[in-house]
């Protein structure tokens, strides 16, 4: 796990949510969320659509002031930081971006190194060889000369991946970082995400796969209707019963064949999604 | 990887800048007196030439052109810093309305101009309060946050324009301004009439934008991606939208306050560099001042001769190369977000 570790600068910062609550269009959608990312640590966040996941990496980034509570990263609120300190610690990987200029692959990635950069200038060795390090690392080098706007949204995905590596934070936020990437990329990525955190860094997952999840993540966090239901290590938070009051559905939660948790979501006991197909017999 | 290294960025601005100095040797020597080009090289850069020939070149014909130069270079770059901040490859201080704005005021001191005295410098300064308050509807409009909703944006644009040209028309029929060429300047735009005691204060506005448009250029490309993004990429963004925004008021009430109406050619520059040599605005913005400064000057030696004995007003030939080009990314961007 340590051959050839990312340089870690920012490592062994703590990002904690002191009794957060946030609201949305004048809507209180977060309230009195408590929980800490730890150095080293991959956080999971799971709940269904709406709930406030997106607005959780909001707060986090430092990009939405918290109505009540703290968000600090290491014992300062991440709003008392500049953007620029901040950005220096904190890297996020959004869903998706639009660009709406036909900027490169290339240059997209390089803009992670702007907060390390003076304001004027051009980019340096260093900067350059960061940025193709991310890029081979992900495996796609190839997309570097391609405008961003021919980009699928996998590549744009991995392309944003790269950003936020080369961003070099102590914390790493992801929304959805593999929605729209192919197997082996989905396992490239959470290769990525798990060597970052091998560096003593921290990482917080937005994730709607609960088993790929509850394999890679340290620990889970289970938001239903503004509030955490559940916190703590996937085994225990992937549970019928929380499954059911955050998603209201049913589940089946087992050991896989590898002997690892298998999370089957279905919306009730009979199952009235699977097809005939679905019977092995 | 492609990357923007100190010897492109040198390749391409001096090659720019060769071709700029090559278009205001012909600008110079183009006119009703025709002069070779080399007499004009003679003049310009040995110092030499006939006492004739030295007057209509550095007398007449280089103030126009200096102007044209520092005109192009503040309408091209703002529409290109306008195209960042708004996420819009559409924008352009005079579809926006902004030159509208800057324009009225800049009339409406000059019509005030005929009930008391004023200085000169007074209308270049109310251009630039105009160009700032049309600035600030905009935002108003556009929610804030400068989302790239493109009709709401156009449609104010358009309104914008409409009052401004009734209340330039109004303004302009109540002082008298109809007779000769003046009407024409602050509806169409163009370069004839130089108020020289402007020139100085117009040039230092205009310097004052590039240099603020150039440093700033690295946080355009991350304005470009939104906001939230800019910010989570370490962009102080209201400190320094706000600042874009002052200077590109500054340097279009500049502008305009010694050109008038002159439309598109901050649509035509970038768009056009951005499919040479990219969207880096590092490059793209010095490229922009630099092409914007060439093709202005070329359009007005166009306006000049095109009609024997005749004079069109610069922001005819602006508007008939911009117009098309305008109907073209439109359609090309609707059928995009369609896509989307």
């Amino acid at each position: 796990m340590t051959q050839d570790a990312p340089r870690a600068t920012g490592a062994g910062e703590r990002l904690r949510f002191e009794a957060v609550s946030a609201a949305r269009g004048g809507r209180l959608l977060l309230r009195g969320i408590d929980f800490t990312v730890e150095p080293g640590e991959i956080v999971g966040l799971a709940g269904r659509n709406g709930v406030g996941k997106t607005t959780l990496l909001q707060l986090a980034s430092g990009v939405l002031a918290p109505v009540a509570g703290r968000v600090l990263l290491g014992e300062r609120p991440v709003r008392s930081l500049s953007r620029r300190a901040l950005a220096r610690r904190i890297a996020l990987v959004p869903q998706d971006l639009h660009v709406p200029f036909p900027f490169r692959a290339g240059e997209l990635v390089m803009m992670g190194r702007s907060p390390h950069q003076s304001l004027v200038g051009l980019d340096g060795e260093a900067d350059v060889a960061r940025a193709l390090e991310a890029l081979a690392r992900l495996g796609i080098e190839e997309l570097a000369d391609r405008s961003v706007e021919t980009l699928s949204g996998g590549e744009r995905q991995l392309v944003l991946f790269a950003r936020a590596l080369v961003q070099d934070p102590a914390i790493l936020l992801l929304d959805e970082p593999t929605a729209f990437l192919d197997l082996k990329h989905r396992l490239e990525v959470l290769r990525e995400v798990r060597r970052f955190a091998a560096t003593g860094r921290g990482a917080l997952v937005v994730s709607h796969d609960l088993t790929l999840a509850a394999r890679v993540c340290d620990r889970l966090v289970l938001l239903g209707e503004g509030e955490v239901v559940a916190v703590g290590r996937p085994a225990d938070v992937l549970t019928r019963e929380n499954l059911h009051r955050a998603f209201a559905i049913d589940a089946q939660i087992g050991p896989g064949p590898d002997g690892r948790l298998v999370v089957l979501p279905m919306l009730a006991a009979d199952d009235p999604t699977a097809g005939p197909g679905a019977d092995p017999s | 990887m492609i990357r923007l290294s100190r010897a492109r960025l040198a390749l391409v601005l001096g090659v720019l800048l060769a071709a700029l100095f090559a278009v205001v040797l012909v600008a110079l020597a183009t006119g009703p007196a025709r002069i070779a080009v080399g007499d004009v090289f003679d003049v310009v850069v040995r110092g030499a030439g006939s006492e004739a020939t030295r007057d209509i070149v550095l007398g007449v014909r280089l103030p126009r052109i200096g102007l044209g130069l520092l005109v192009g270079a503040a309408l091209a770059t703002a529409g290109a810093v306008f195209q960042a901040l708004l996420r819009n490859p559409l924008a352009d201080p005079y579809v926006l309305g902004v030159s509208g704005g800057a324009a009225l005021a800049g009339i409406a001191v000059l019509a005030l101009g005929g009930i008391v005295a004023l200085p000169t410098q007074s209308v270049p300064v109310a251009a630039f309060v105009g160009g700032i308050v049309a600035t600030g509807l905009l935002y108003w409009v556009s929610g804030g946050r400068g989302g790239s909703g493109a009709t709401g944006l156009l449609l104010t644009g358009v309104v914008f324009n409409a009052v401004a040209s009734a209340g330039i028309v109004f303004l302009a029929s109540i002082a008298g301004f109809f007779e000769g060429s003046r009407i024409f300047l602050w509806l169409i735009g163009q370069l004839s009439a130089v108020e020289i005691d402007a020139v100085g204060l117009v040039a230092a506005s205009v310097a004052v934008g590039l240099v603020v448009a150039c440093v700033l250029s690295r946080s355009l490309n991350l304005l470009a991606l939104g906001d939230e993004s800019a910010a989570q990429l370490g962009v102080p963004v209201e400190a320094h939208r706000r600042a874009l925004l002052l200077a590109t008021s500054l340097m279009v009430g500049a502008a305009v306050s010694v050109s008038g109406l002159i439309g598109f050619v901050g649509l035509i520059v970038p768009h056009a560099l951005r499919l040479v040599i990219g969207s880096d605005h590092r490059l793209l913005v010095p490229a922009t001042a630099i092409t914007g400064a060439g093709f202005l000057v070329l359009s007005d030696t166009l306006a000049r001769t095109l009609v024997d004995g005749r004079e069109l007003p610069v922001g005819a030939v602006t508007a008939l190369l911009g117009g098309p080009l305008f109907i073209v990314l439109l359609r090309r961007s609707q059928a995009r977000s369609r896509l989307s």
